[in-house]
């Protein structure tokens, strides 16, 4: 394969000055032990963080051009925000409607409605099981009848606080996407919360029953648009699945400078250093991988879609395996209710299995690097 | 030795660019042909227009510009058809031996130096490991006592898995000048001529057959005192300098998507379909994705170290790019099956500057890789040091490093 030169892995300037006012608002506004007393309250999504990172920041629509009401910034800055929504675990659809969304709408040239999700009034959710990987079918669970949907769409990511779904639906034409306007829709569209793994990013189950919608992509157009869609979120996933790691590894390694048994901090022993030593060089790679992923949906990269399976084949593992560090690595304290470690254990596997799990991902990079399967 | 000529376009105010850079380049191979100038003369004079090391003082086979550009240069010269910067036998020489000048040499050993290094016309090698100091470096013995009447330095003392140093005309030597303080203040660095008299190399046999490195006798060698390198008891400062640098050069090499043993193993899965198995398909397709993260993990810490100097970070690379070797050289093995059962060549001979290892078989490549996690500082040490030095854990318990070396128990 030829050797295209390398694409800029560091962070610039203008992501290092977007992370700062982030970092600060998260650790005020979205601290752990306020993460803890949510999770047992009604409202898993926190709006009021959401409708900050909108109003107060305007980074809700970074990757959108200025005239389409975004910030006219990058798919490079939108990672970086991912990154620290990871680190706090935050309860907010930027998945949903910054990433999933969003790509989808500017793959379609769509403009109603894209200034609305752009500018964070209008949560937006991709109708779509988290689970679902690019390169699948499209989905056939939700039908169109003249211009309304009907079905059922299972396992939805940031529906709860969405209000406008982009929906996946098969008619007698064929696949469409179309957009449904949850506040217009009243009795037509019934979302039920499900207990999720994550409890930081609750899942709902969303029913249709003869909705309104309206097309946004039709035909090999909207196989298209959600084929982008798919690849940008698991380019994009990579970031936030970043950012959790990040916090389990610092974290770990506070807390093992500072908890002594044997006389000693239990992070002067050989066993421990070593495991996190490991641990750092994995999250040193995921990185360059998360990384390399954004610069190329940032270039448009005709490689595109194998480096966002290359990143959620090496991220969804390499987080995963942080947290369950991370959790062993605090001992008993790790394993209670009150510690937040659990949350990020949460967020990791549940990320791992989402938009493709990284078994899936390397059948895609098999796939796309030409390494065929055994027959 | 041409004056070194700085190269059209430089600037007085600095303001090197990539673009700037790439005329410079192209300028250059339109007046020396890399398809018809001899290797050497070529180097010389790319060295001699700053261009080999854009980031090294003007003089001294550099520009002053930022080290992020070498890239751009680098680009231009493939593009034209130079000859490829694969260092092979020179890899102590270009990776190690060069930095470490440029942060700690003086100038006449920059001068003296750099320039031959580059046109790998001098040879480099490692005199650090001892019979009893290998991963306890500090704890070495050769010593290196002055001569007061003539300020020479006399060595004695014997090191021990020496890489290429039958081939070397210079070596960077640790010893020791202080056996009364404790071990890592005791230590000086020098530069020693390979062949003077007292030097003695005998070929160390390994484990692929062949003796890639050697044991090194020192007797009464002469080392003039303007060979040190730093003061007289910092060579643990320049020394850690250079083993920072080894790690990088080892485990962080800039390559193409399918470089190195990946690619191989690649081609061959494609190649040879009948040796296909869905276990070993899992396999070969984890190893494409761990060779791809470390390659851009790799590309990603050239990219920080455009600005300064490794760090102990370049570590955790090369304990990845080890463990990766291995597993692919193993997983090549499993894959040829009864192929994987030969092996191509126990000569017991030493390797010739220009050797291509790229046509070894597997067998030697899985036998080869087992010293990745060795050379350099194994991987248990290089662990130490990323928890130590870069996540800032409290080290182990030690006893060694307050006591006077000479007391130490050996
Ligand atoms: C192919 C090859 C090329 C080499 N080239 C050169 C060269 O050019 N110049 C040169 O100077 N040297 C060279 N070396 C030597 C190399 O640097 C040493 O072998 C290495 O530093 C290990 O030292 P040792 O062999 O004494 O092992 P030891 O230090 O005796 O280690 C034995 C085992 O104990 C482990 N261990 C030691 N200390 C610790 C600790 N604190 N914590 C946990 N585990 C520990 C080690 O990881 C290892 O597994 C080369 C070696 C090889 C294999």
């Amino acid at each position: 394969m030829s050797a295209e030169p390398a694409a800029d892995l560091l962070y610039n300037e203008v992501e290092d000055e977007l992370r700062i006012p982030l970092r600060a608002l998260l650790a005020d506004r979205c601290p752990t032990g306020a993460l803890l007393t949510r999770i047992e309250s009604d409202e898993l999504y926190d709006t009021k963080l959401w409708a900050a990172l909108g109003a107060e920041l305007g980074i809700t629509g970074l990757s959108v051009p200025e005239e389409q009401g975004g910030a006219g910034a990058g798919w490079r800055e939108t990672a970086v925000v991912l990154e620290e929504l990871g680190r706090a675990v935050a309860p907010v659809p930027y998945l949903g409607s910054s990433v999933l969304v969003t790509a989808a709408l500017m793959a379609a040239d769509e403009s109603r409605v894209l200034p609305e999700v752009a500018a964070g009034r209008r949560a937006a959710a991709l109708a779509v099981p988290f689970s679902t990987s690019p390169g699948r079918s499209f989905p056939d669970t939700v039908r169109l009848s003249g211009s309304t949907l009907s079905g059922t769409v299972t396992s939805v990511a940031d529906a709860l606080p969405a209000r406008v779904l982009l929906v996946p639906a098969t008619g007698e034409a064929g696949p469409g996407l179309y957009l449904v306007d949850l506040t217009a829709a009243e009795d037509t569209v019934v979302l039920t919360p499900r207990r999720s793994l994550d409890l930081t990013r609750q899942l709902a189950d969303i029913t249709l029953r003869s909705a309104p919608a309206v097309p946004v992509a039709l035909g090999t157009e909207a196989i298209r648009v959600l084929e982008v869609a798919l690849t940008t979120g698991a380019a994009l996933l990579a970031s936030e699945q970043l950012g959790v790691a990040e916090w389990c590894l610092t974290t770990t390694v506070t807390y093992v400078k500072e908890r002594h048994q044997f006389g000693r901090p239990v992070g002067s022993f050989q066993a421990v250093k070593h495991r996190l030593a490991d641990l750092y060089g994995l999250v040193s790679q995921a990185r360059a991988v998360a990384r390399n992923a954004v610069a190329a949906l940032d270039a448009g990269s005709p490689t595109v879609a194998l480096e966002a399976s290359l990143a959620q084949a090496f991220v969804s593992e390499a987080v995963v395996e942080t947290a369950e560090a991370a959790l062993q690595l605090h001992g008993g304290i790790g394993f209670t209710w009150e510690h937040p470690v659990h949350l990020y254990l949460k967020r990791a596997k549940s990320s791992a299995l989402a938009l493709g799990t990284a078994d899936r991902h390397r059948s895609l990079v098999a796939l796309l690097a030409d390494l065929p399967p055994a027959v | 030795m041409a004056s070194a000529q700085p190269a059209r376009g430089a600037r007085t105010d600095g303001a090197w660019t990539a673009d700037r850079l790439r005329s410079a380049v192209q300028d250059f191979v339109s007046a020396h042909d890399p398809a018809t100038t001899d290797p050497v003369e070529f180097l010389g004079a790319l060295f001699d227009a700053g261009l080999a090391w854009v980031h090294f003082p003007p003089g001294h086979g550099g520009l002053g510009a930022p080290r992020a550009l070498q890239s751009a240069v680098d680009d231009e010269l493939t593009a034209a058809g130079a000859p490829p910067r694969a260092p092979g036998l020179h890899t102590i020489g270009l990776g190690m031996a060069a930095p470490v000048l440029l942060t700690f040499g003086d100038e006449a050993q920059k001068k003296r130096f750099l320039r031959p290094l580059f046109t790998r016309e001098e040879v480099w090698c490692q005199l650090f490991s001892e019979p009893g100091a290998g991963s306890d470096l500090a704890a070495l013995a050769t010593r290196a006592e002055p001569d007061e009447a003539t300020g020479d330095w006399v060595v004695n003392g014997q090191k021990v898995w020496t890489s290429v140093a039958h081939e070397a005309h210079w070596g960077l030597l640790v010893a020791r000048t202080g056996p009364e303080l404790p071990k890592h203040q005791g230590l000086s660095y020098f530069l020693i001529d390979m062949r003077a008299p007292g030097v003695e190399v005998r070929p160390l046999r390994q484990a692929t057959g062949e003796a890639e490195f050697n044991e090194v006798f020192l007797t009464d060698v002469r080392i003039p005192d303007t060979h040190r390198v730093g003061a007289v008891g910092d060579g643990w400062k320049v020394a850690s300098g250079t083993l920072m640098n080894e790690r990088v050069a080892i485990g962080a090499g800039a390559m193409p998507r399918e470089g190195g043993l990946a690619g191989g193993l690649a081609r061959l899965w494609r190649e040879r379909p009948e040796l296909r198995t869905p276990g070993l398909h899992s396999s070969v397709v984890r190893a494409w994705v761990d060779a791809e993260a470390l390659r851009l993990t790799a590309e990603r810490l050239r990219q920080q170290l455009a600005a300064g100097h490794p760090g102990p970070e370049g570590s955790a690379a090369k304990i990845s790019f080890a463990g990766l070797n291995q597993r692919m050289s193993g997983l090549a093995l499993d894959l040829l099956g009864e192929e994987g059962l030969g092996y191509d060549d126990w000569t017991f001979r030493r390797p010739e500057p220009d050797d291509d290892f790229s046509t070894r078989s597997y067998g030697f490549f899985y036998l080869r890789t087992k010293g990745n996690s060795i050379e350099g500082g194994t991987t248990e040490v290089l662990r130490n040091v990323i928890a130590e030095r870069v996540l800032g854990l409290p080290p182990e318990p030690r006893t060694d490093k307050t006591i006077p070396w000479k007391d130490l128990p050996r």
